[in-house]
């Protein structure tokens, strides 16, 4: 194992720990600074738990101005920061370095303002992305993008990654439903971008920062479009003989121009699992299964419903289900949102993210699992079918080094299977370390020597998450 | 997760199981969000995923606890929120339980700390020393203030205080079994330590209840403390003796009579004695019969619930805010029996917002911690008050009296409102407002 390469620790600031530390003590709260090996060790990773690095130290504000303050004196001395959120990314954004200071997020998780009238919603970046829905909820408002991880995952780490999620087909990503943030630059600077409306003035340099993975700056503060709720919204099971049957079914309906909220998608082995945990009544006969939400009015959705099922029927559908009740669908959705996590009852896993055209989606799904079974290891696919963001989780052994470098092989080949058809490296769970070295496949030179240069313009000396996004070799200053 | 266990440490049958436990998370944070010291302080090693994983350090290189352990393992309320959101079935109770003891076997607590905490297990499990300790704590109240500036005062201090909102139970004996002519079954009902001495009307209650649908109650005389207080300080071999005890004596009562179930009124004794079957899984003597006492053990409103019950006989129709202790929903999963039994009674049940979080009680962590404890008490009464409820009910006495000293609101034990209903007392507390 150990694909990934880390960069050898700044000895001269491992030296310097102590007085580093010291110098920290005055600018945030004794709480909120963490230095123990054991209480740090609780920071080496997050959902990529394959890799672990301790941090120097971690330190958790409370304030902008404490965040800006860190920032500068860690400018200033030169010392190297992973901003965090909750911690669960699954492409390692969020594992530290030994010679960095984690800055986690996790203290600062206040509500700001809540406008109605103007739709919005302003938090702190530390705000879980499922407490923004449920402040909003009792007055019939949700926020869109709606991550799997939702329950945990912070806004401030779905802006870093342009996060996404089953309903995002229809209300899109994160970027779609960003207003404006409050970010702190590397050199302490505090900088306002976009604001309470959709479009601002200027350079979109909010939609730069959506997406940079914690390298251009760090955000405290976000404002977010929160929309009205539907007056009613239904999803549908549909359960099909072959995984092709299911592929096709989603390339027609995007294709005949239908736009539901969301088409899942999971195959048999993700069924069996997700069914045992959340006892959502999906079919366990079939091969793979659709989730597909509709929304409106009764008759809207019935309307929508017999178009989708139609063509569900024609590509082979033998289940088709809907939910009767608001429990059932809690239970459907549980089910689904749950998948990753209750995998870990049968495996460990690696979850890999790609986009591949929708049309594509057959024959990607096919050649996956000749992949998967070439390294002679087992796969489970769930994923948000709509926009064609596959997520197959290779299914291992952790404890067994083979089959680790095993999975970490099977995951190359399916990421490159997406470039070559057309798609794209990540789809929501951004590069981080884990594809760090396979950018190479979707860019040439001159597309990431572009892409350092406004990553250096805006951190020059590389202090912000210094070793993910781009490949280590590869490197230039402001 | 992956773990790097050697092969001698996994032949010790706790480690073996950690192991499998450890092996289960897959650390995708779910559980953070949900877990009540997380939402307050906001740091990773105060989250189930963060403490799982300072566990796991700790067993896989088989050092002694440090202190930083210590004090993120003793802030766990063990309310098991986390073990309700993990998709992936991580047993936490299990895991904490083995820390607590590797703590307790590893780490030498400050004199004031183990002075504390030795006296809570030698006391609060015997009701003879309880009622003499409460009235300690009563003469003691005025120099309360004078005490929290000791080491370790803080948590006495905290004793106190709480202590003051036991006033108003009426301490009395132990209460005696109840026949019932052609019983249509018969039940052993947990007479619980603290609850004799604080809570006897809750048990009272449930034995009208009982008999009242024909059922026939034995309190055997020797039970025991079921050994939840002693096991959550992490004296894990005076928490197997009591365990071994209880599985004796309810043995004797399924030999001589049989026993349908054994009811419990206190759902944190309740969800201890339903894992009596994992706690001696590797004592041979015991293994197969703790396993056939966990079965036959039941919350008092599921056994209820599965009764026919009879109707009330009362007008009720009061706004009741219904609090599930966590060793309820959480430790037994038992979620929906308490709040039907209240509406088919005709109470109008409304939930509590954010009702997976811990109102702080948490067995002897209100002691322990109070300053935890205390935010989450104001935190749970808050949400409490925006249903605007007329009466409180909870399934457990320390949630009864955690809640009870933060609001002016009567809280009353599920089985005595359900019990007013159908023709019994009403409830000393409600008695001055509804009466
Ligand atoms: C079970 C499971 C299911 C998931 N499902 C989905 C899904 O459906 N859709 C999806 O898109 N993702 C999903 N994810 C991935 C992950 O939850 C998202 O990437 C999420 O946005 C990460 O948020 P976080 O708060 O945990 O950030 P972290 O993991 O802490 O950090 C992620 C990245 O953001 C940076 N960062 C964090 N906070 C800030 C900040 N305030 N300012 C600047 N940079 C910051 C970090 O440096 C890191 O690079 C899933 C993960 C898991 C474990
Ligand atoms: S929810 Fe379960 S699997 Fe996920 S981190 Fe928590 S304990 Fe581990
Ligand atoms: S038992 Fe409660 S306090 Fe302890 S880790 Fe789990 S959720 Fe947190």
């Amino acid at each position: 194992m150990s694909k990934i390469r880390f960069t050898e620790p700044n000895r001269e600031i491992l030296a310097r720990r102590d007085s580093i530390i010291n110098d920290l003590t005055r600018l945030v709260d004794p709480a909120g600074l963490i230095t123990s090996a054991d209480e740090c060790r609780a920071y080496e990773t997050d959902a990529l738990t394959a890799y672990r690095k301790m941090p120097l130290a971690v330190v958790l504000p409370k304030t902008t101005e404490e965040v800006s303050a860190v920032l500068k004196y860690c400018h200033d001395t030169g010392v190297k920061v992973v901003p965090r959120g909750a911690g669960t990314s699954l492409a390692g954004g969020a594992i530290p370095s030994e010679d960095a200071v984690v800055l986690g997020l996790s203290k600062m998780n206040r509500v700001l303002a809540v406008n109605y009238d103007d739709r919005f919603i302003r938090v702190e970046a530390g705000v879980t992305n499922l407490s923004v829905t449920a402040v909003v909820a009792e007055n019939g408002f949700f926020y869109g993008p709606d991550p799997s991880s939702q329950l945990a995952c912070t806004i401030g780490g779905n802006i870093a990654n342009n996060s996404g999620g089953a309903h995002c087909l229809k209300y899109g990503v994160t970027t779609n439903n960003l207003l404006g943030v409050r970010m702190v630059l590397i050199d302490g600077s505090i900088i306002d971008l976009g604001g309470d409306y959709l479009d601002s003035a200027g350079l979109d340099l909010l939609g730069l920062v959506v997406g940079s993975e914690g390298q251009l700056g760090i955000v405290t503060e976000a404002t977010l479009r929160i929309l009205k709720s539907a007056e009613g919204a239904r999803p549908v099971l549909f359960g099909f003989p072959s995984c092709e049957g299911a592929g096709k079914a989603v390339a027609d309906v995007i294709a005949a121009g239908i736009i539901p909220v969301a088409i899942e998608y999971m195959d048999k082995a993700a069924i069996e699992i997700c069914e045992a945990f959340a006892k959502a009544g999906y079919p366990l006969d079939v091969e793979a299964l659709l989730i597909v939400e509709v929304e409106g009015s009764d008759a809207e959705m019935d309307a929508t419903l017999a178009d989708i099922t139609a063509i569900a029927r024609a590509n082979g559908a033998t289940t088709v289900r809907e939910s009767r009740s608001a429990i059932e669908t809690a239970a459907i959705w549980k089910g689904r949102k749950s998948a990753f996590g209750a995998t870990g009852r049968v495996a460990d896993y690696l979850c890999m993210d790609g986009t591949v055209p929708t049309g594509k989606l057959s024959y990607v799904l096919a050649e996956i699992s000749k992949i998967v079974q070439r390294h002679g290891l087992r796969v489970a696919n769930v994923f948000h079918a709509g926009d064609g963001n596959i997520h197959p989780l290779i299914l291992y052994n952790a404890n067994d080094p083979s089959q680790q470098s095993k999975a970490e092989a099977a995951g190359d080949d399916i990421l490159r299977l997406c470039v070559e058809v057309g798609g794209c490296l990540t789809g929501e769970h951004g590069v981080g370390i884990e594809k760090r070295d396979l950018m190479r496949c979707q860019f040439d030179d001159a597309d990431l020597a572009q892409q350092i240069r406004v990553r250096a313009a805006f951190d020059p000396r590389w202090l912000l998450n210094t070793d993910k996004v781009f490949p280590l070799d590869f490197r230039c200053q402001g | 997760m992956q773990t790097n266990f050697s092969l001698t440490a996994l032949a010790d049958a706790h480690v073996s199981e950690s192991e499998k436990i450890l092996r289960a998370c897959v650390h995708c944070g779910f559980c953070t969000a949900t877990c009540p010291t997380y939402l307050l302080l906001g740091d990773e090693a105060d989250s189930p995923r963060g403490r799982i994983y300072l566990i796991k350090d700790m067993l896989e290189e088989e050092k002694p606890a440090t202190p930083q352990v210590v004090e993120h393992i003793d802030r766990c309320l063990t309310c098991l929120s986390c073990m309700t959101t993990c998709p992936s079935g991580v047993h936490y109770m299990h895991l904490v339980d083995h820390a607590r003891a590797h703590i307790a076997r590893t780490y030498t607590r400050p004199l004031p700390d183990r002075l504390l905490r030795g006296m809570l297990a030698k006391v609060l499990p015997f009701p003879g020393r309880l009622r003499l300790a409460l009235r300690v704590a009563t003469v003691s109240r005025p120099i309360r203030k004078w005490l929290a500036n000791l080491p370790g005062g803080t948590q006495l201090a905290a004793m106190i205080e709480l202590s003051s909102s036991f006033k108003r139970r009426r301490p009395t004996r132990r209460l005696p079994g109840a026949t019932v002519d052609r019983p249509r079954g018969r039940v052993a009902l947990l007479s619980g330590c603290a609850q004799q001495v604080l809570g006897q009307n809750i048990n009272e209650a449930a034995i009208r209840l009982l008999t009242r649908h024909g059922i026939e109650v034995v309190q055997p005389i020797d039970e025991g403390c079921c050994g939840a207080l002693v096991q959550h300080l992490g004296y894990e071999s005076r928490a197997l003796d009591a365990a071994r005890h209880n599985v004796d004596v309810w043995t004797r009562e399924i030999e001589n009579g049989g026993l349908d179930a054994i009811v419990v009124t206190t759902s944190g004794c309740g969800t201890v004695i339903k894992d009596y079957g994992f706690l001696l899984r590797n004592d041979n003597a015991y293994a197969q019969k703790a396993v056939r006492i966990s079965a036959l053990a039941r919350d008092i409103t599921e056994f209820l619930h599965e009764l026919p019950l009879q109707d009330g006989v009362r007008t009720t129709g009061q706004v009741v805010a219904y609090h599930s202790a966590c060793s309820m929903q959480h430790g037994q999963q038992v979620r929906d029996q308490p709040k039907s039994l209240l509406r088919r009674m005709g109470f109008v049940v409304r939930e509590v917002p954010e009702g997976h979080i811990c109102c702080g009680s948490a067995g002897t962590y209100n002691v322990l911690q109070p300053e935890i404890a205390n935010r989450l008490r104001a935190r749970k009464v808050t949400n409490i008050e925006k249903v605007k409820p007329q009466i409180i009910a909870s399934g457990n006495l320390g949630c009864i009296t955690q809640i009870g000293a933060g609001t002016g609101i009567p809280v009353v034990h599920t089985v005595e409102l359900v019990d007013w209903a159908m023709g019994g007392p009403l409830p000393d507390v409600l008695g001055r407002r509804l009466g």
